[in-house]
């Protein structure tokens, strides 16, 4: 049976990379909270993690004119998306500190989880390792 | 490493909320700083923000802020008649800055709030950053 480690980790370093990546777009969004126009953004994790994992649900393009389903944009192809305002602001800004905040929580809470989570398997390999 | 970037991006913040207490500081010690002409006087100073979109980073479409310039407030003086003063002019009248106390005091809340929430951001990454570097241990 080959052993991969990569396989052994499962979809753990991957879940890693974007929640950095989500918690780097959350704390431009608090950075810019009092900033004229800025627009806050924000990405869909599930959506990214399906994407990852090459399990994504994409729309057939057969024709040169078909609009491919998903644009990649953003930070390495991951498509950011504005954040529909709560309530408007007299300079353009969409920032919703306390929304931003709750996010930002969630996601350092999700990262601590995720790590939890590898270190569990990596100290399940040690111990396949020693085989003591 | 994109949580390094979260570094760079609340301490931007940090710097610029800073800025901003500089000025409220600025503005708030010279309310009384009466001049003799119009163009002498101290006028209230604001800092501009902007989104320092693609410039830290390359590849990333996440943004820290930078100070664009201060600017400074265009509403018209006041005048005071002060007749003893040695900076009165012929009619006996100084200018005074126009400061505005309240604007000032709820710039410096929102200041001093903002600049706590980038520290908080800081502090969470730098827990997060840690607890990587203590993985599989």
């Amino acid at each position: 049976m080959p052993i991969s480690i990569d396989s052994a980790l499962g979809p753990m370093p991957e879940a890693l990379v974007l929640r950095g990546r989500r918690s780097e777009v959350l704390a431009s969004n608090l950075a810019n909270a009092d900033t004229p126009n800025f627009k806050a953004r924000d990405f869909e994790f599930r959506a990214m993690m399906d994407k990852a994992q090459g399990e994504q649900l994409a729309m057939q393009t057969t024709k040169a004119r078909h609009i491919a389903f998903e644009p990649d944009s953003g930070i390495n192809g991951i498509p950011l998306r504005y954040r529909v305002p709560s309530q408007p602001a007299l300079d353009g800004n969409t920032v919703d500190a306390q929304v931003e905040q709750a996010a930002f929580a969630e996601n350092a809470v999700n990262y601590q989880a995720t790590l939890t989570f590898l270190s569990g398997r990596i100290k399940g390999l040690m111990t396949a390792l020693k085989g003591e | 490493m994109s949580l390094f970037k979260t570094f760079d991006i609340a301490g931007s913040a940090m710097s610029a909320q800073s800025v901003r207490l500089n000025t409220v500081a600025s503005n708030l010690a010279n309310a009384e700083s009466v001049g003799a002409t119009e163009a002498t006087t101290y006028k209230a100073r604001q800092p501009v923000f902007a989104a320092m979109l693609k410039a830290m980073h390359g590849e990333s479409e996440a943004a820290g802020v930078r100070v664009l310039g201060i600017v400074e407030n265009q509403e018209p003086l006041q005048q005071r008649y002060a007749p003893d003063n040695p900076l009165a002019n012929e009619e006996g009248y100084v200018y005074l800055p126009n400061v505005n106390a309240v604007d000032e005091m709820v710039n410096m809340i929102s200041a001093s709030r903002s600049y706590q929430n980038n520290v908080e951001v800081l502090n969470t990454s730098k827990q997060m950053l840690l607890a990587t570097l203590r993985l599989g241990q």
